[in-house]
């Protein structure tokens, strides 16, 4: 490298700069703004040094011997000589040019984005493994890769990022402008200038720099037009900010929402629920919160603070705190271990203010218990299922605590509580109603295939019912449509047939539908009579019978064994209903055929799985029936066991 | 109070359990173990009556000459064991209540958060704390 040369050079010593070295000295170097002679900032450097802890005599001793004493500024040799020698003090050895030579370690910056740190401490050696990265970012985040890409040291830096800002790119793209303004610095000034232009031309101006506008505040920078100083500013603020420690919140205060990212969460929100006073469900946040690639146990801390009234689901509110403690995590700011003030609920200005922190949160906990109890049994169940529930109940519960509990501290919490109370206990009898009828709702997945088994042994007794039942409706249209079929048949013709058709949902009942089409198609549209002992007596032959008339195909030949079916059925109608059909069937088969030949398609497959049904039950009752038998014998073997002892007994 | 509190999965796996340092914890661990036992020989025995209002908190289940058991069941199968000490007469039984009151909430925040799985050891913070809690006041 040049540089690395004209350090050399200038330093008068052979500096050999491991390819680790070259790059977190370059990355430093681009984070000291160096101007166009080369000079570093003075102000920056001195940041620099101040995060490496060293003494400050260590810090004059370092400036010294680098040179840069003697010309007044840092150039670019002297600071990476500078940087050696802070390696060199850090890792014990006195601060000369003889050390600069000396196989050392990377110099240690505290206070410094923990991120950059990290990437420096595992810079990988490779750059092609970042641009790779950066082809593959999802398209959305089309920006980041076309300005990384004409950086090649925020890759390393990138590396690190990518994996977390494409996925988190489709809903929080302004987001990464802290992220990515972090990798500017990095870059190579200029490309990192030329990278940033392009990104903020791209995206909205505004919120970028007001979000360094919110962390550069404390630090007075301004949010001028020139990319680099908010991105400067907020690489230092973020140090001094970290130095200073995290969540500090009298003089700046990272928690703070600035109106831009509250915008911002405002859209997030709207993507996920377009109605900002509903509530966005559990699992759609997780869902969203996980493509920040935080991990989960931090995600799950941030709920924890974030969802204040402990309903399982997040308002406009606690999404913004949510969503603003991920964009700090993100950034390097440890997870508070209890909300923030300037998170706390009333920050915005949808709710009352809270001035403070900790009793709020005590109150906001005494009221949910109240709250939760009421849930508690609900929850228990399933967590989604009640939870449904529950956000059902609470949102208004939950509404009126927030406006009710707000307004003046002391007492709210005491009027509230009783009433949530008062309210609670009707809740949890209603709760344990909803438990029930959802457990009940739970167990029975079987009842469907009841009704056919009941169909399939008592066949014809309750398809005699149904003729009674259907008998006075017949002409009308019979009152017990069956499900399960629909009407296929649709011309009106034959509409009686349909209706006959359409009482078939259980085995027997379809079956002699079969045959009633083949009578349908033997009527086709001609007169219809009103046939009723037709139909009915349809309904009854008995299992053989209808598979019997399954197996055939529709033709007119069936006609003529419809009268042998009929004898099976009990009914005693048959006579007087077999010979009109038949009589009428034969010639009106063939074009009745196509119509219904597809309803003839459903019916088959309807008895088909009719039939399988069958086979599992007549299976069913084989096998109890050998139970049956087995249980009858042990009883009889413990009869002749008793017998021996009963005379005993007796005695 | 408590000198071990756990919490149990429906598939009487631990969820949760935590006891006072001081003593030798292997021995919690085995007592909540067994009161399992004592745990379902209760709730069977309710259930027969269809108890869709089966009481959830179980009460005494069994004493030792050490410490005392108590038990609570939510409806969900998941069981909550506190151990207490012998020594410790003061509590009555509406402080055991009210301590499987607060666990029941506390636990049923934990079920809340969309990132805990069901099935999962309770990681939360929260949860850690008001466990504490309950622990320290023991003194």
């Amino acid at each position: 490298m040049d540089q690395e040369s004209g350090a050399a050079s200038s330093a008068g010593s052979f500096i050999s700069l491991t390819e680790h070295e070259q790059r977190l000295y370059s990355a430093l170097h681009g984070r000291c703004q160096a101007d166009a002679a080369g000079k570093l900032s003075s102000g920056k450097v001195a940041e620099l040094f101040k995060a490496s802890q060293l003494p400050p005599e260590a810090l004059h001793k370092v400036t010294e011997v680098c040179g840069a004493k003697r010309l007044g500024y840092f150039g670019t040799p002297q600071f990476f000589v500078a940087l050696k020698l802070l390696a060199a003090a850090q890792s014990g050895l006195p601060v000369r040019l003889e050390s600069v030579t000396a196989n050392l370690p990377l110099p240690r910056f505290v206070g410094l984005k923990s991120e950059p740190e990290m990437r420096y401490a595992t810079l990988p050696a490779s750059i092609e493994g970042p641009g790779a990265q950066c082809g593959a970012a999802p398209a959305a985040v089309s920006w980041t890769p076309a300005d990384r890409s004409t950086s090649r040291h925020p890759e390393a830096n990138v590396e690190k990022k990518e994996p977390r800002s494409p996925p988190r790119s489709p809903c929080s793209s302004p987001a990464h402008s802290p992220l990515t303004y972090r990798s500017y610095p990095y870059a190579k000034p200029k490309d990192g200038a030329d990278s940033q232009m392009t990104y903020e031309s791209k995206q909205s101006p505004r919120p970028i720099a007001k979000l360094e506008q919110q962390h550069s505040s404390p630090m007075n920078y301004g949010t001028k037009a020139p990319a680099e100083h908010p991105a400067m500013a907020r690489a230092s603020s973020a140090e001094r900010l970290a130095q200073q420690g995290a969540g500090d919140s009298p003089g700046d205060d990272p928690w703070r929402i600035t109106e831009e990212q509250l915008e911002y969460y405002t859209n997030q929100f709207r993507s996920l629920q377009p109605d900002l006073g509903a509530l966005i469900l559990g699992a759609v946040a997780k869902h969203f919160f996980t493509k920040s690639k935080l991990p989960i146990p931090e995600l799950s801390h941030i709920w924890e603070l974030s969802d204040v009234d402990r309903d399982g689901a997040l308002t406009f509110s606690e999404f913004c705190t949510a969503f603003h403690l991920i964009v700090a995590r993100k950034n390097g700011y440890p997870l508070p271990e209890s909300l923030p003030p300037s998170l706390q609920p009333g920050f915005t200005q949808q709710e009352e203010d809270i001035p403070d922190t900790p009793e709020d949160r005590s109150i906001i906990e005494r009221i949910q218990p109240s709250l939760a109890t009421t849930k508690q049994d609900l929850k228990e169940e399933s967590c989604k299922k009640d939870a449904s529930l529950t956000r059902m109940t609470t949102p208004q519960r939950k509404q009126t605590l927030q406006l009710g509990a707000f307004p003046e501290r002391p007492e709210p919490p005491q009027h509230l509580d009783p009433q949530m109370r008062t309210k609670t206990r009707p809740r949890s009898y209603s709760s344990t109603s909803i438990e029930d009828a959802m457990k009940k709702a739970e167990e029975p997945p079987t009842p469907p295939p009841r009704p056919q088994k009941s169909h399939s042994r008592a066949s014809s007794l309750d398809l005699n019912k149904l003729f009674q039942q259907g008998a006075p409706g017949v002409k009308s249209g019979w009152p017990l449509p069956p499900p399960a079929l629909p009407p296929r048949p649709s011309t009106s013709q034959v509409s009686h047939f349909i209706n006959a058709s359409e009482k078939t949902p259980p085995n027997k009942v379809q079956q002699p539908n079969f045959a009633d089409f083949s009578h349908f198609r033997e009527e086709e549209e001609s007169c219809v009579k009103p046939e009723e002992p037709g139909p009915r007596s349809r309904f009854g032959p008995s299992t053989e019978d209808l598979t019997n008339a399954s197996k055939q195909d529709v033709c007119p030949s069936q006609a003529p064994q419809k009268p042998v079916r009929r004898k099976y059925h009990p009914e005693s109608q048959n006579p007087e209903a077999a010979p009109p059909p038949a009589a009428s069937f034969p010639p009106t088969a063939k074009p009745a055929q196509k119509l219904l030949s597809g309803q003839k398609r459903e019916i088959q497959m309807a008895i088909r799985k009719n039939k399988e049904s069958n086979a599992v039950l007549t299976r069913l009752n084989s096998e109890l029936q050998q139970q049956l038998k087995v249980v009858h014998q042990e009883r009889v073997t413990l009869e002749s066991q008793l017998e021996p002892l009963r005379p005993l007994a007796s005695t | 109070m408590a000198v071990c509190i756990a919490v149990i999965a429906k598939e009487n796996y631990p969820l949760y359990i935590r006891s006072v340092p001081t003593q030798n914890e292997l021995k919690f661990h085995y007592t909540v173990h067994t009161s399992l036992d004592v745990v379902e020989e209760k709730i069977s025995a309710v259930g027969k009556s269809l108890g869709d209002q089966r009481e959830l908190y179980l009460g005494l289940l069994y004493p030792t000459e050490d410490y005392k058991v108590y038990g609570y069941v939510t409806n969900s199968k998941v069981k909550f064991v506190i151990v207490v000490d012998s020594s410790n007469t003061s509590l009555r039984d509406n402080e055991i209540r009210s301590m499987f009151r607060k666990l029941h909430n506390t636990f049923t925040d934990v079920m809340c958060n969309p990132f805990h799985n069901p099935g999962d050891t309770i990681q939360s913070k929260a949860f850690d704390g008001i466990v504490s809690g309950m622990m320290v006041q023991s003194g």
